[in-house]
């Protein structure tokens, strides 16, 4: 055997975190039925790996070597184990044990069980979202913790609970059923939408791991259509790459918010762009339909030149599956640069009147942006100042501080 | 696996169990859980008039209720065995009064 150098094996081990960590949880839990005993066997292959490989050389295939490993090790733990269940699991587990490797496809469905067990509807959303990230892609419990901005307990608390829940109330761990399916996969649609919300909305401020999250997001939305490519899951996975190829030129040098007119589309990424075009377009989705959207404005070389009137019909069909005010405050930006400021305007004068924005900091923005353009520099300011009064976040706030100071 | 569904519904649905059973759809949803040997058990109850027993230092309290904060009260219970979760969320979709109350799935701890 070959003696390899401490540098490739640490490389090869981190490559395996990154592409096998749910794989080997996945089956482990398949196999065990057990969620802290596979992530605790997953970590110790992970562990071994590091070891055996320095003296056996990197295996030709690391994630049959690591669930392998992890399998033993779970064997191991249950042997140490003396109640009368963990003798059950011992047996179900012996009994799947050996060299012969599961089918190719019972292994490939396994984190699709993994996904649709994490994100199911009867465990409580942040359970959901923070269940997904710790057996997926392997983050610890601290650095979930850190993503989300709560205590370490109250993080351990959380996944804890929701481990118990499946156990207790016997979550199935399957993929579900055809006529479950829409459903169960808006499910996991959303949990994954979050987590690339967070990842987007961090700054350059934020700690790594949570703007990372966007990135983790996109990985999980690739293993899903991967995995089962179905429109909305195609659709939810075009609108991240669109939206993320805009990243670099969303912040400014100081940290400062540069909205999309402002943006220099020079440096949007154009290959993340094309992977986002190339998944579209399907069947009339409210994911689907958001991605078209950012699609047309990546595909635009300017503010100008961008297909409004296509924004406005799409978001005329975005309506008919999500009716809700801010969708329609964002078909009012859309008319207003298809039709001119004044017909956008007497749209978000219709909201307003409606009451149901009340509070929201965007809809006095909008309506101080249109009245701007529309050379209306009094009640512009009073709009941007209400805005200011609303606005949640330092960032927001500088803003439209920047903008009143223009007029 | 075994689940206690628990029947939650508003103070206007007063229907005795002979009026419920009689319903086509809550027949049809029993006489089918009946066929797969899910049903085990259970109870229409009287929501308005429960009394509340409290032993304390020796004492017997009792009293009136309790009756939750909200409209809705408990009027029945039902002992299901399911295979797992997802078969008890869909026989406790199929209870009549899901379709206006709500159906707790309690897992029973054996």
């Amino acid at each position: 055997m070959t003696q390899e150098s401490s540098d490739d094996v640490e490389a090869a081990v981190a490559s395996a975190f990154a592409t096998e960590w749910g794989q080997v949880v996945a089956t482990l839990i398949r196999v065990t039925g057990d969620w802290d005993l596979a992530e605790d066997s997953a970590a110790d292959a992970f562990a071994t790996a590091l070891e055996r490989w320095r003296r056996d050389g990197i295996p030709r295939n690391p994630g049959a070597w690591l669930t392998t490993t992890a399998r033993n090790r779970a064997t191991d733990r249950i042997r140490r184990e003396a109640t009368g269940n963990a003798k059950l699991r011992q047996a179900a587990l012996l009994a799947r044990d050996g060299d012969e490797p599961a089918e190719p496809d019972e292994v490939q469905d396994d984190r699709l069980r993994l996904i649709f067990t994490c994100c199911h509807p009867a465990l409580p959303f942040e359970g959901r979202v923070a269940l997904t990230l710790r057996t997926l892609t392997g983050l610890t419990t601290a650095e979930i913790a850190r993503a989300f901005l709560v205590p370490e307990p109250t993080m351990y608390q959380r996944l804890t609970r929701a481990k118990k829940k499946i156990r207790e109330a016997a979550i199935p761990y399957r993929v579900p059923p055809a006529y479950l399916l829409p459903g169960r996969l808006s499910a996991v649609l959303a949990v994954l939408y979050l987590l690339f919300n967070e990842g987007y909305a961090a700054t350059a401020g934020a700690n790594l791991i949570r703007q990372n999250l966007s990135a983790e997001a996109i990985r999980l939305g690739r293993l899903l259509v991967e995995l089962l490519p179905e429109p909305e899951a195609r659709g939810l996975l075009a609108l991240m790459l669109l939206h993320d190829a805009r990243r670099a030129t969303r912040v400014g040098a100081d940290g400062e918010l540069v909205t999309l007119d402002r943006q220099d589309r020079s440096r949007w990424d154009q290959a993340t762009i094309a992977e986002g075009l190339r998944l579209l377009p399907l069947a009339p989705g409210a994911y689907q339909l958001q991605a078209a959207i950012a699609a047309c404005h990546a595909v635009a070389e300017s503010v100008e030149k961008t297909n409004w009137p296509r924004i406005v019909a799409l978001y005329d069909d975005l309506l008919v599956h999500t009716p809700s005010p801010v969708v329609r405050l964002n078909r009012a930006v859309a008319v207003a640069m298809a039709d001119g400021p004044a017909a956008g305007l007497a749209l978000v004068d219709g909201l307003a009147a409606s009451g149901v924005l009340a509070g929201y900091h965007l809809l006095p923005a909008t309506r101080a942006d249109l009245l701007r353009r529309m050379g209306n520099s009094e009640r512009a300011a009073e709009a941007y100042r209400e805005a200011f009064a609303l606005a949640a976040t330092d960032a927001e706030r500088a803003y439209l501080k920047a903008r009143l100071d223009e007029l | 696996m075994k689940y206690a569904l628990v029947i939650w519904h508003g103070e206007e649905h007063a229907e005795s169990p002979q009026e419920i059973d009689a319903w086509p759809e809550h027949k049809a949803w029993m006489d089918d859980l009946v066929a797969r040997g899910i049903f085990q058990g259970g109870a229409r109850l009287r929501a308005m008039t429960t009394t509340k027993v409290q032993v304390r230092g020796g004492e017997t309290l009792v009293s009136d209720g309790p009756y939750a904060e909200t409209k809705d009260l408990i009027g029945g219970f039902l002992m299901v065995e399911c295979a797992h979760l997802d078969e008890a969320i869909e026989v406790a979709a199929g209870h009549p009064f899901a379709a206006f109350g709500t159906v707790e799935v309690r897992p029973v701890w054996e």
